[in-house]
């Protein structure tokens, strides 16, 4: 692994976890759509400032740039006071307004400089290493990682710091707010660092991966635990996974390094999606199986403690009978009589079955529930 | 009784969406030391009524005083149970720490909850029966265990006035006995208890006090002077004609 590969790894890792921290409370207060949204519309802020200062490094396109992702919120909140527009169709109204005024500033007046649309979707990650960030005539590093990672600690700060306030305001925002953690400005906050964030890292990964990387690692992680902290560094983790794993695939395909690390998102998802252990797909699938059987189980049990003692017990006890009885199919009568048998929770002799101790047991435990 | 006596005061109260007017021109006075119910029919302001007086709202006119001092400067005194519907329980916490985030503001900004904390927390879930539940994750409860939590989260934050918007609904008998031991003991402590409450049919059983209304309000003060069947039917709009032998009548459905 050349210098190179591994700066560009490194920008990226970096990228993943400061997108994929606030990310986890963009999914968890159900906006994760801001993402895509501010990662279009903190153009038209950087457009602005780099009208006003004519220089693409200046930290003012930052600030200008974070101001404008919260003007966006500051519009969708408004549209969706006057109650004639939902919140999401509001995001949907805002965001490409915004976006578009930056593409028609960009392309009438700033054709030439590097601030072409391509960029700003898919960001150029390859070449990021070569703007290098120097201090005192040192070379500290790619401008993208210093950059990144700076964000990156802001972030980690920002949720260390005020854990709890920002747990509690997207819990039950009610609670803060009588509280007195101000759940607004809370809000305001988050889309702050999220505009930050997204500035830093389109420049470098483009905005579809800033999207990816907000949204797919949380949401990934969310199927894997029921708990905040370790959602949080599991997101983080997931992040850095698709990030190196992306770009080996792109190595090794000779394609998109950014697009290739967006599918490796994806494609973490989609496994865990299926196979997490309890809230994947299949593990649902089982367990409705599992449920379907043991429902069935229990019907049996029931019927046959209804009629235990009485004189048509010795009819209603035959298995032969029993899909008629139960109005079930016969194969499915004799799998339920099988299953049944072998929890021990009837017996079968001649034909017939009685009920074990246990299996009365469960038949009253079921009925009193 | 003295002006100082009263736990809540609300005085011209009126809240407005853009277009219809949800309350008129509310005044409460509720003393100290009694469990009061919020009753009216769907739609007639009463979730509103709390969330405007916790300031969760904004009032259009109104003020509203907790002993005898402005809210904002009484917060501290306030405990609130929203809905239990209010809230994704899904989301990735445990039961212990929902109930935790009732000291989060005795706590104030950035603060930990230390040991002490879990303490209080855990004495808390024991009172309303769930201690068991301490680390079981929040989505895994049932509706009634749900409400305890909540329960447990508003003794935590050892408040003076309490607003409860419908702690009973969807709740299994056994937990609705357990509430109500729970908001007698409270009221036995001088604490003061406002509830939105659906059940017209419990209300002089649970309740010392009462609240009608519809839009405006009806009638509050003490239930046996106030839950009247004249007071009930300007309140239902004749819907209840009769309180102790219709009870079907008396059920206003469910709000939302």
């Amino acid at each position: 692994m050349t210098m190179l590969q591994f700066e560009i790894q490194l920008i990226a890792a970096t990228t993943a976890i400061a997108c994929s921290l606030v990310g986890v409370f963009l999914v968890l207060r159900r906006i994760a759509m801001a993402s895509d949204a501010i990662s279009h519309t903190v153009v038209l802020g950087i457009v602005i400032a780099f009208f006003l200062v004519r220089d693409l490094n200046s930290p003012l396109l930052i600030i200008s740039a974070a101001a404008t992702g919260v003007v966006t919120f500051v519009f969708v909140e408004l549209l969706t006071k006057t109650e004639l527009v939902k919140e999401d169709a509001a995001i949907g109204l805002v965001f490409p307004a915004l976006f578009s005024i930056a593409v028609i500033l960009i392309s009438r007046y700033a054709t030439g400089v590097h601030l072409d649309i391509d960029s700003v979707l898919l960001g150029e990650l390859a070449f990021a290493p070569f703007s290098r960030f120097s201090l005192f005539g040192v070379d500290i590093g790619p401008n993208a990682l210093v950059v990144m990672s700076i964000i990156t600690v802001i972030n980690l700060v920002f949720i260390i710091l005020l854990y709890k306030e920002l747990k509690l305001s997207t819990f039950d925002a009610g609670l803060a707010a009588t509280l007195g953690f101000m759940p607004g400005i809370l809000h305001y906050a988050l889309i702050s660092l999220v505009s930050i964030t997204a500035v830093g890292a389109f420049e470098a990964v483009g905005s579809i991966l800033v999207v990816a990387l907000m949204i797919g690692p949380p949401a990934t992680a969310y199927l894997l635990t029921d708990r905040l902290p370790t959602m949080l560094g599991l997101s983080a983790i997931l992040g850095v996974v698709s990030a190196v794993s992306g770009y080996w695939v792109a190595h090794l395909l000779d394609s998109s390094i950014a697009g290739s690390m967006a599918t490796m998102v994806g494609v973490l998802f989609l496994v865990t999606f299926l196979f997490a252990p309890n809230r994947g797909v299949i593990a649902l699938i089982r367990r409705r199986k599992r449920q379907k059987w043991d429902f069935a189980k229990k019907m049996l049990v029931i019927h046959l403690l209804n009629h235990e003692g009485k004189p048509d017990y010795a009819y209603e006890s035959r298995v032969d009978h029993m899909h008629e009885e139960m109005s079930w199919k016969p194969e499915f009568a004799r799998q339920v009589v099988n299953r049944a048998v072998n929890s021990k929770w009837i017996d079968r002799k001649n034909g017939r079955v009685d009920l074990t101790e246990k299996g009365r047991q469960i038949a009253h435990q079921t009925m009193e529930s | 009784m003295a002006e100082n006596d009263y736990a809540l005061e609300v005085n011209d109260l009126t809240v407005a969406y853009e277009h219809e007017p949800v309350l008129w021109d509310i005044d409460l006075d509720v003393p100290s030391g009694v469990i009061m119910a919020i009753v009216g029919p769907n739609g007639a302001g009463k979730t509103t009524l709390i969330k405007a007086i916790l300031g969760l709202i904004e009032p259009a006119a109104g003020q509203v005083l907790i002993f005898d001092q402005p809210y904002n400067e009484q917060r501290h005194l306030v405990g609130y149970v929203p809905q239990r519907r209010s809230v994704d329980w899904d989301f990735p916490t445990t039961v212990e720490d929902v109930v935790m985030m009732g000291l989060y503001g005795q706590l104030g900004w950035i603060k930990r909850p230390t040991r002490h904390h879990r303490a209080i927390t855990h004495e808390a879930l024991e009172k309303v029966g769930i201690v068991n539940l301490a680390d079981r994750q929040i989505s895994q409860l049932s509706g009634g265990q749900q409400q305890r939590v909540f329960l447990a989260r508003a003794l935590v934050q050892d408040a003076q006035v309490y607003f409860m918007d419908e702690p009973f609904q969807g709740v299994d008998a056994t937990t609705e006995r357990a509430i109500v031991t729970l908001l007698q003991e409270l009221r036995q402590q001088g604490k003061t208890i406002i509830v939105v409450h659906h059940d017209l049919q419990t209300v002089t059983e649970y309740f010392d006090w009462v609240t009608l209304l519809n839009v405006r309000k009806i009638a509050s003060g003490p239930v046996e002077w106030t839950f009247t069947a004249e007071n009930l039917r300007e309140t239902y709009g004749g819907r209840v004609s009769f309180l102790k032998s219709q009870p079907e009548m008396m059920q206003p459905g469910q709000e939302q």
